[in-house]
């Protein structure tokens, strides 16, 4: 009779060294491996209670300036560089890495209206309501930076002095928002009109207008480099292209739009911050409908910004909070608010997809977490392989009554619960209006329901 | 397809670690009109599916392979004796082979989860854990009072003990941890390792669940079907069977005050039970001399067989061998749920001694069992499952590992309430009609939120005037000039009114008596 029984031995199955890794022998075999469903479901539980519990997004406030922040811009190529404009006048360029001041100067007499950065060395424009535009550049101050051994130079003084601009422009009235063209030596700047400027002239070399009163900002596209946004205080949003010299669009909203952002991947794709609450996301080439509506403020949206990766969009709202969404969802995944913290009146995303900035009436910049509960720095392999499988577990039950509930909770402010709430009741209520004069109304004259996404729209112009 | 599975030996192998129809899934999603939920859903199934061709993938990394017996010419595996296997196998494997003579039987042994470990616990009163592979004594115990079943719990360092009235849990090292005075006369205990709860079912016929890791007692079923002393867990989804002395098997779940399912599985009393590792099916054994096999998704009888004298226990391995302890013999069976067979796989007489609780072990070909004269360990090559997954159960584990996979299993322990036949409902939308769900709802929050019992308190009105307080605080036996003032006072007033009365008997006492209807006695 051939016989085989099991017999495994010790060495086999041990480490043989006590520096050795330990064996662990694998089988998949699922009956193996019982309650899967369940066990996955705890630790789903189990990841999402912590991430909760480690939600912890504020990283620090710069303080520095004296009235509130009103204007703020990254560099696109250097990560730790940011630039801010106070009401006051004042503007100050901050190290992110050390957060606190490298350069500041009272650079207009009036409230800072725009900031505006270029791919070009370390300069930056600034406009204001005093009717000037300037270039600054921080590191020409040589009295002001000590130059160390790496290439770039390291700038230490915080005093706010007066600093002489790099080159000054003045224009026929205030301005109310400066953007800079990627690569050439262009930048628009908004105020009753829009003026296209060249560096090298003191005059502004083109004039956009469509019979608006004031345009309230511009923004260049800054991948398809010719495209200018522009919002109205008529309610209106006027795309522009540059090699027409003429608009492209105007598109009329119920509400005035506070300020764009261009999606920096997909280069059709813009959204805009609205007074009503919300923020539309529109795709350029069919403007008759909004593709997106991103919802969750409760206040007048003041700033937007997209993540570097496009997947990501942050707001700053007068309702004094900062909101994250996901680009391609309706609802916010989070709000950030502290005591302190005024109305916000500009937001960035940096440039690592990291970190999000808010600057606020009360005159400080915050730095943020753009995911609250990531734990920052390096992390090994197996707690970065835990994290992945936790996600994608959290993922996988995310419909679950309870995940979902822990997951969506946060501690807001009072008056935002209860401005939220009122909202949603205004809101209901509105809608079973509407149900029934429907539901009381012939068909023959029912109109057609208009979808939610059409009806912010007021009309369109070619 | 065949071609396909020639070219592809995996493709063979992936239904085993596939989780649901993919097809099926496909199906109802072409059905779908959002092409992004579509494509959400597709891409989703590839990965079920890449992540299932991979499971498969991974067996040939797999190192060992089952034990098998095989009869040459005229051979029969069921005459093979234990003597004779011997000769055949390697020494650690005949180490496996022992009887050890106690005097304190009929004993009920129970193994580790990973099979390395070894618990016996005898009728009167002796208790011993040891590793039984390497020999190691952990404990000996001498309770002196009658000991009827023994369990681990959640690994080899707590066990419970079912005594004489109560049920005791002892660390590795004998020391009494805990008295579970709630359990009484309990005959048969069972632990569900990734619930963390210790069933136990007695004399009384209530089912109790304890949870061992908080130490709250879960709940506790009446099972009314008198006396038990049967009682298996199907490992696949941790509901408890009972076998009953009228011949019916009843299933629990912690959740649910009545058995979840009821089959009369038998003319007499139910003597033996045992689920297969899959969970699919079940072995009963009964004072009628019958052994049932069953088919658990349609709780049907799948194959009947004899046993010469009524089965004291039954055991299926994880590859499917089933174990039938009858009088002083073992039997062990090869595929008898699905093929009705002949003759056993390998016979095991224990002379003179009456056997009592038959085991297989994890992860190894062995099969133990406790008799009237102590426990026996017998090889039945094939019986267990050659490759072990070491993060779920790992017979080599170090201390540290066993630590650690403590603490996880703790983090992950699956709430009582989860428990529920179909373990695949975790997670799945629930598709009962809102007015069902609603109602489902409202009686949850009722549930948690119970109303207080207000109970409506007798309030004597004009009971509490000043001067009567003064009359009842004042010193009972103390007759002062006051005192004498306020009775009188309080007579004249109750005069007054009672003339007041009587001239104008319409008039209302209270400003609610004109509601009554009835004249009030003043």
């Amino acid at each position: 009779m051939k016989v085989k029984v099991l017999s495994r031995s010790a060495e086999e199955h041990t480490r043989q060294r006590s520096n050795d890794i330990h064996k662990l022998q694998r089988n998949l075999d699922p009956t193996l491996h019982p309650f899967e469903k369940a066990r996955e479901y705890t630790r789903a539980l189990n990841a999402v209670k912590v991430e909760r519990m480690f939600a912890k997004p504020f990283v620090g406030a710069l303080s520095g300036h004296v009235d509130g922040v009103y204007c703020m811009t990254k560099h696109p190529r250097q990560l730790d560089w940011l630039v801010s404009g106070g009401g006051d006048g004042d503007l100050r360029l901050w190290s992110l890495s050390e957060q606190k001041t490298l350069w500041a100067t009272v650079g207009h007499k009036a409230m800072v209206t725009g900031v505006s950065s270029f791919l070009e060395g370390s300069r930056f424009l600034s406009c204001s309501n005093d009717r000037t535009v300037k270039i600054w550049d921080p590191t020409a101050d040589s009295d002001d930076y000590t130059t160390t051994s790496s290439s770039s130079s390291t700038l230490t003084a915080t005093s706010t002095s007066i600093k002489t601009p790099v080159a000054t422009y003045t224009g026929k009235g205030a301005f109310s928002g400066i953007s800079h063209h990627r690569s050439d030596n262009v930048f628009a700047t908004s105020g009753s009109e829009i003026d296209i400027w060249n560096h090298d002239r003191a005059e502004p070399v083109q004039t956009l207008n469509w019979g608006v009163d004031t345009i309230n900002t511009v923004k260049f596209n800054q991948t398809e480099t010719n495209i200018i946004a522009s919002t109205g205080s008529d309610r209106t949003i006027i795309l522009y292209d540059l090699r027409t010299s003429q608009p492209v669009t105007k598109l009329i909203l119920a509400m005035r739009t506070n300020a764009i952002a261009w999606n920096p991947m997909e280069a059709f794709n813009f959204v805009a911050a609205n007074e009503d609450h919300n923020v539309y996301g529109f795709d350029m080439r069919k403007m008759d409908k909004a593709q997106n509506i991103l919802k969750d403020h409760v206040s007048a949206v003041m700033s937007v910004d997209y993540s570097p990766t496009g997947e990501e969009i942050v707001t700053g709202g007068y309702d004094r909070t900062v909101r994250l969404f996901n680009a391609r969802q309706g609802h916010s995944r989070d709000i950030y608010h502290t005591n302190r913290m005024q109305r916000v009146f500009s937001v960035l995303y940096t440039m690592d997809n990291k970190y999000v900035l808010s600057g606020s009436d009360d005159g400080n910049v915050r730095l943020w977490k753009a995911r609250a509960s990531e734990k920052m720095g390096v992390r090994d392999y197996r707690e970065r392989a835990h994290l992945e499988y936790s996600e994608k577990l959290k993922d996988k039950f995310a419909a679950v009554p309870e995940i979902r509930r822990i997951s969506h909770h946060r501690n807001v402010p009072k008056a935002i619960k209860t401005a939220t709430k009122k909202k949603s009741i205004m809101i209901n209520a509105r809608k079973v209006k509407e149900e029934n004069v429907r539901k009381h109304t012939k068909s023959e004259n029912l109109a057609e329901r208009i979808p939610e996404r059409k009806k912010p729209v007021v009309g369109i112009k070619k | 397809m065949t071609e396909k599975m020639k070219k592809d030996p995996v493709l063979a192998v992936v239904p085993k670690y596939a989780r649901g129809d993919s097809r099926e899934a496909l199906d109802s999603v072409n059905k779908l009109k959002d092409r992004k939920l579509k494509g959400t859903i597709k891409r989703r199934e590839k990965h079920f599916k890449d992540a299932a061709y991979k499971a498969a993938s991974a067996e040939i990394l797999l190192t060992e392979e089952a034990g098998f017996l095989e009869p040459e010419g005229v051979e029969k595996t069921y005459q093979l004796s234990q003597a004779s296997l011997k000769k055949d196998v390697d020494i650690s494997t005949a180490h496996k082979m022992f009887t050890l003579d106690l005097k304190f039987g009929p004993y009920a042994i129970d193994y580790t989860r990973n099979g390395r470990h070894l618990l016996i616990g005898g009728r009167k009163g002796h208790v011993a854990a040891f590793d039984w592979q390497a020999g190691n004594l952990a404990c000996e115990l001498q309770l002196k009072e009658t000991v009827r079943d023994v369990k681990w719990l959640h690994n080899e360092t707590l066990f419970a003990v079912a005594q004489k009235k109560y049920v005791y849990i002892y660390d590795k090292t004998g020391l009494e941890i805990h008295c579970l005075r709630n359990h009484i006369e309990v005959n048969k205990l069972d632990f569900l390792p990734y619930h963390f709860l210790l069933a136990t079912v007695g004399n009384t016929g209530y089912l109790k669940y304890q949870d061992t890791s908080t130490g709250q007692l879960v709940s506790e079923h009446r099972s009314r079907l008198g006396k038990c002393d049967v009682m298996t867990q199907n490992p696949s989804n941790a509901i408890m069977h009972l076998g009953h002395g009228n011949g019916t098997v009843t299933l629990w779940s912690p959740n649910m005050s009545t058995p979840l399912v009821k089959m009369q599985c038998h003319r007499g009393p139910i003597t033996a039970m045992a689920i297969g590792h899959s969970g699919t099916y079940m072995a009963t054994a009964g004072l009628d001399g019958h052994l049932k096999l069953w088919d658990l998704r349609n709780y049907k009888p799948m194959q009947e067989y004899f046993t010469p004298t009524p089965a004291s226990s039954l055991s299926v391995s994880q590859r499917g061998l089933l174990a039938v302890g009858f009088g002083p013999h073992v039997s062990v069976w090869r595929d008898p749920f699905k093929t009705k067979q002949v003759s056993p796989y390998m016979n095991h007489l224990q002379p003179g001694s009456a056997v009592q609780d038959v085991q297989f072990v994890p992860f190894e070909d062995v099969l133990g069992f406790g008799h009237r004269s102590g426990i026996s360990s017998i090889v039945v090559p094939g019986s267990g499952e050659p490759n072990y997954d070491a993060l779920e159960a790992n017979p080599f584990q170090t201390k540290k590992q066993r630590q650690e996979m403590e603490v996880h299993s703790l983090l992950e322990k699956i709430q009582p309430d989860m428990i529920t036949l179909d373990v695949a409902m975790v997670g799945k939308m629930d598709k009962a009609p809102i007015q069902i769900l609603n109602k489902e709802k409202k009686e949850a929050w009722a549930a948690a939120n119970p109303e207080k019992a207000t109970e409506l308190k007798f309030k004597a009105r004009g009971k509490n005037s000043s001067s009567r307080r003064h009359l009842r605080k004042s010193a009972k036996n103390i007759v002062d000039q006051k005192k004498v003032d306020l009775l009188e006072r309080i007579e004249n007033d109750k005069k007054e009114r009672a003339k007041r009365r009587l001239n104008n008997p319409e008039e209302p006492v209270t400003a609610l008596d004109r509601f009554t209807g009835k004249k009030r006695k003043l």
